[in-house]
């Protein structure tokens, strides 16, 4: 295996392995908690910690857990850093408490967490483990911000609170409902695919297979 | 992957492992737990310090109390009241009158409980506002409880009178469907959010029946500390008491506790006061 430069693990979860639009992981907390941008921004921000920080210990104990018990020590270390994240956010904010608390636990279930442990922390040093991570993390967040600022302008006619359309602005309810997270989270995925395959068509005709 | 190792691992091996990464976790858990715990715990009192001045805008000081079969008592400096106790507060305002009673009402929503402050004015027999504690509701479902203002009308004047031989409730205080409230001690619902709403119907209906028919006996005790405790400072020398009473009336919660912990343990802790 080729080592690729920290960079390269970086960006390659920012975007071209983005955790929900590229290998659509993590789909609980995509469509359950994208109400609004900041509620987007805040669980991916502490979804980012705890994959780095569970990353870490993983990657730093990869060598001293046998195949058969990995899925079960990988889950209590991920289980650690949410109860983590859960109490620093506590002691914190309360306000920020009061907004995020009903998600925060919701991290557990994340499957990028316990997908990233096993794919690549549980085979990499610690050095280029966080790393990607980290590069994961921030693509989840940057997944769920794009779709949250689309459910909230759509549905709120708000971005990060503030309004931005006067009062006759009619709110398309749907979109903060439940199934407005399908619609916008299908609406990205088309259009990145559609992206995606232009790009690689025109790299194609440009230099030939790429893959 | 696909290697066949497994089968060589021996068991011990595999408890050993899990052994250590419980331990390490454990240690992580248990560190950051006592790390945040002091301002955990501050965050918890303010967010009911908070709700209790966001129902009595003109609260001035705040002191709990704790109601029992016997009659009630200061709750200072007690963590969990004992079985059959009702916690509640006493809220006075700027010219140290009683101004009403604060007490937590709690029942299960749609997810974990729904925690709730509400205000009882014993003027009204009305409870007169209500904040919310904590809850895990859904957002921008369930927790329209605190936004929603048809909802929150049910609570600007929510009829809890007691019955007349004083035992419970002339009416239980009780949720119904949309639309439906025909009477002051009902709750009107919100449409969409009909679980929660119930949750604080019920919560209330549960506090207020095992709070009210034993606190309203003992409310002369509560007025009588407007003019500053004497029903509990029988034994202080004036001047101590006076300055207590200062300390007391103009702080919130902090302040307030030390003053009744040195109150409560009488004569010998005069030294430490002075």
């Amino acid at each position: 295996m080729s080592a690729p430069t920290s960079f390269d693990e970086f960006l390659s979860g920012l975007w071209r392995q983005n955790p929900i639009f590229v290998m659509v992981l993590g789909m609980c907390p995509t469509l359950a908690v994208t109400v609004s941008a900041v509620n987007a921004i805040s669980m991916g921000l502490a979804t980012t910690f705890v994959l780095g920080a569970s990353c870490l210990l993983v990657s730093l104990l990869r060598n001293a857990i046998p195949k058969q018990v990995r899925i079960a020590s990988y889950i209590v270390i991920i289980a650690t850093f949410v109860t983590v994240v859960d109490y620093a956010i506590q002691a914190i904010s309360l306000d920020l408490y009061v907004a995020l608390g009903a998600y925060i636990k919701l991290i557990v279930a994340n499957c990028v967490l316990l997908g990233r442990a096993e794919a690549h922390a549980a085979k990499n040093p610690p050095l280029p483990a966080t790393t990607n991570a980290l590069g994961m993390g921030l693509g989840f967040t940057l997944g769920l911000f794009m779709i949250g600022c689309v459910r909230e302008i759509l549905g709120a006619g708000k971005l990060f609170g503030v309004a931005l359309f006067g009062d006759h602005f009619q709110p398309w309810v749907v979109m903060v409902l439940p199934p407005g997270g399908f619609l916008v989270l299908a609406f990205w995925l088309i259009t990145i695919a559609a992206f995606r395959h232009l790009s690689k068509k025109r790299n194609v005709q440009l230099e030939g297979a790429q893959s | 992957m696909s290697d066949t190792q497994e089968i060589n691992t021996p068991a011990f091996a595999m408890v050993r492992t899990l052994g250590l990464v419980s331990v390490i976790c454990g240690i992580i858990i248990v560190g950051i737990y006592q790390i945040t715990l002091p301002a955990v715990n501050a965050n918890k009192k303010l967010a009911l310090e908070r709700q209790v001045f966001k129902v009595f805008p003109n609260a001035k000081s705040v002191v709990p109390y704790l109601v029992t079969q016997g009659g009630i008592a200061s709750a200072e400096g007690q963590d969990n009241a004992p079985a059959g106790a009702v916690l509640f507060y006493a809220v006075y305002d700027a010219s140290k009158k009683l101004a009403g009673i604060a007490a937590e009402a709690s029942s299960s929503g749609y997810a974990d409980q729904v925690r709730i402050l509400y205000a009882y004015d014993m003027d009204k027999q009305a409870i007169t506002g209500i904040g919310v504690i904590s809850m895990r509701e859904t957002p921008g479902i369930g927790d329209k409880i605190l936004t929603d203002q048809a909802f929150l009308k049910n609570f600007e004047a929510l009829d809890v009178s007691l019955s007349s031989d004083l035992q419970s409730l002339a009416n239980a205080v009780k949720t119904v469907k949309h639309g439906t409230k025909t009477s002051p001690w009902q709750i009107d619902a919100i449409a969409g959010a009909t679980v929660t709403s119930k949750a604080v119907g019920r919560g209330i209906n549960e506090s207020a029946q095992a709070l009210l028919p034993r606190l309203l006996p003992h409310l002369d005790k509560l007025k009588s500390n407007e003019k500053g405790e004497e029903g509990r400072d029988k034994g202080n020398p004036p001047g101590r008491e006076g300055r207590a009473d200062g300390a007391g009336w103009t702080s919130p919660f902090p302040l307030h506790s030390s003053q009744m912990a040195l109150n409560s343990s009488s004569f010998s802790s005069k030294g430490v006061h002075a």
